[in-house]
């Protein structure tokens, strides 16, 4: 069954065809994170894909990962082009790289999973909070509730973890 | 001219300096053109037509690209009179110059058509914004975009800052530095009457100005522009009979990617750009190296992109892109200039064209700048690199064209004077 929604005044729509996305955002629903896990080489994947993008393998089980690791990369908006996000400048848009797979199959590799800075709640992060994030923050994820059936795995700051003493910023604040 | 590494270059894989662009064209860099993209586009072709020298009946084939946001060939063909025997309107903006190139040899090689014009026309202020506000913006989020636009991660700087970020963290680059792509590319734009902004900028201004998307400011994001551009490819045989020294092709790549292109941040490192991939088919093919090139269009859709395809191209080493850029190598008058028109940064934003076209011109020893026209009709260059003053590079044979799609595709192009 497709899903409608509306996000911070912004239709979200998945086709009701689009089943890797529909298994997603199911999983997210029960503020539960899942990847497909390959059934021939069994490594984990994101974005939903159809096809294994190591092996080709077309089937997969949808299987629970962890929501941890550090940030890998990040941006901060603060011209914002879409309406929905215009009025909530500065916002945070961070690469994490799970601490699950990581380095995995090569070096180069790992599951950097895109998701903005919010609050425990999954409220869009205020600027104090975006401030104290960085390259090699530790994060936790958490998840936005946005209707019946819908929510987005969102980034917040992982409070019990051991933080980096400074994580890096951008030199010109 | 000799060329360095030139042993093999009658061999057919490689077709160097088989074809030729032999006519350019472009309407006015504008903000409100007041014109459609049929009649901008057919502006520009007429133009590169007369340019080259040839008549509607000398073009048998188009090609183009767009995001949807321009008229197809068939109708600027029979506002033309120009019958087809092939056309082809792609998908695609940025590197779908060089792409396409390579295209207009594979049809010509095949038998298929003589003689190619290639345009690319565009509302990109006034119609379809090219920085993503406007209508496309205010789009539905569906199915795979969740993964992106609903967190606001949609526009070309919102996808490409994380790379941009990362290059700062691996390698110290500074803003101080890439802030002298813009310094140095507006220096080129100031003798270039044709630049929608000639003005001068210092560093100061650029990290000066507001932020857009960290790390990116306002002056690091290249211009919205409306406008069309053309060139014409034919055989380098054809081309001896036109009107001006054509720019033969010595090697294309084209859309050349990086693994995981749908989702490319899931391998790394991220600060690599495809150009790590094209490079090894670019030089190979045009049988030269960096080394040799006397003048680059780096592709400008920010300050950042230009710098990272240096690097993966191997104009410097990887992580010394910032130092390079701020050197004084990058300048009319340094050892390899690059943008010497002031790019999408300052003279236009055509998705590519512009830097294919300025390095056309600069190797028929024909930059458009305020020197003086001669009586042979030539403008006779003073290589006086002031505000106002030329930007003809001087003795230029060798250039490089380097256009980038994103972070995980590129194109490029290598062309040398005929």
């Amino acid at each position: 069954m497709s899903i409608r929604a509306n996000y911070l005044d912004m239709p979200l729509t998945i086709d009701d065809l689009d089943g890797e996305n529909l298994e997603y955002f199911r999983h997210s629903a029960a503020h539960d994170f899942h990847l497909q896990q390959c059934d021939d080489c069994k490594l984990l994947r994101y974005p939903p894909t159809t096809a294994c993008p190591w092996c080709t393998c077309l089937t997969s089980t949808w299987t629970k990962v962890e929501g941890k690791g550090s940030v890998y990369s990040y941006e901060e908006v603060h011209h914002g082009i879409q309406p929905a996000f215009q009025a909530r400048v500065p916002y945070m848009v961070l690469l994490v790289e799970l601490d699950t797979q990581k380095g995995k199959p090569t070096e180069h590799e790992s599951l950097r999973v895109v998701a903005n800075l919010t609050t425990p709640d999954g409220i869009l992060a205020a600027p104090d909070m975006v401030k104290r994030v960085g390259i090699g923050s530790r994060m936790r994820m958490v998840f936005s509730d946005v209707g019946p059936g819908l929510s987005l795995p969102q980034w917040t700051i992982d409070e019990a973890a051991v933080q980096p003493e400074r994580p890096w910023r951008y030199p010109q604040e | 001219m000799p060329l360095p590494a030139d042993t093999d270059a009658t061999t057919p894989k490689y077709l160097r300096d088989k074809y030729a662009i032999v006519g350019v064209g472009e309407t006015t860099y504008t903000r409100g053109s007041g014109k459609t993209t049929r009649a901008m586009g057919t502006f520009a072709v007429r133009a590169a037509m007369l340019d080259a020298g040839l008549k509607p009946s000398d073009i048998d084939a188009m090609l183009s690209y767009s995001g949807n946001d321009s008229t197809p060939s068939p109708f600027l063909a029979g506002d033309l009179g120009i019958r087809l025997n092939f056309f082809m309107d792609v998908n695609g903006g940025g590197s779908s110059t060089e792409a396409l190139i390579g295209i207009a040899i594979g049809i010509m090689e095949a038998g298929m058509c003589k003689c190619v014009a290639i345009f690319r026309s565009m509302n990109g202020y006034s119609q379809v914004r090219i920085g993503g506000t406007g209508a496309r913006s205010a789009a539905p989020v569906n199915g795979d975009a969740l993964h992106s636009r609903a967190y606001g991660w949609q526009s070309a700087g919102q996808m490409f800052a994380p790379t941009f970020m990362r290059h700062m963290y691996e390698y110290g680059t500074k803003p101080e530095q890439i802030a002298m792509v813009k310094v140095v590319h507006s220096e080129h734009a100031s003798n270039n009457p044709k630049a929608f902004y000639k003005k001068r900028y210092t560093v100061d201004d650029v990290i000066n100005s507001r932020i857009i998307c960290k790390p990116l400011h306002l002056l690091d994001c290249c211009v919205e522009t409306d406008n069309a551009t053309c060139i014409i490819v034919t055989s380098a045989e054809r081309a001896r009979d036109l009107k001006h020294t054509p720019a033969l092709i010595r090697g294309v790549v084209g859309r050349c990617s990086k693994p995981r292109t749908d989702m490319h941040y899931q391998h790394g490192p991220i600060t690599r750009v495809a150009g790590y991939y094209a490079k090894d088919i670019l030089w190979p093919n045009a049988g030269v190296g960096p080394e040799d090139i006397d003048a680059v269009g780096a592709y400008d859709a920010f300050t950042f992109t230009s710098m990272l395809q240096l690097e993966d191209y191997g104009f410097c080493k990887k992580g010394e892109g910032g130092e390079y850029v701020s050197s004084g190598i990058t300048r009319l008058g340094g050892k390899r200039p690059q943008n010497t028109s002031g790019g999408h940064l300052c003279e236009g934003y055509t998705h590519g064209m512009n830097m294919v076209i300025e390095n056309v011109r600069q190797l028929r020893h024909d930059a458009d700048d305020s020197c003086p026209v001669g009586p042979d009709g030539k403008r006779q260059h003073t290589f006086d690199y002031r505000e106002g003053g030329c930007r003809q590079v001087r003795n230029i044979e060798l250039t490089a064209n380097l256009g980038w799609a994103n972070p995980m595709t590129g194109s490029a192009m290598v062309m040398r004077r005929g």
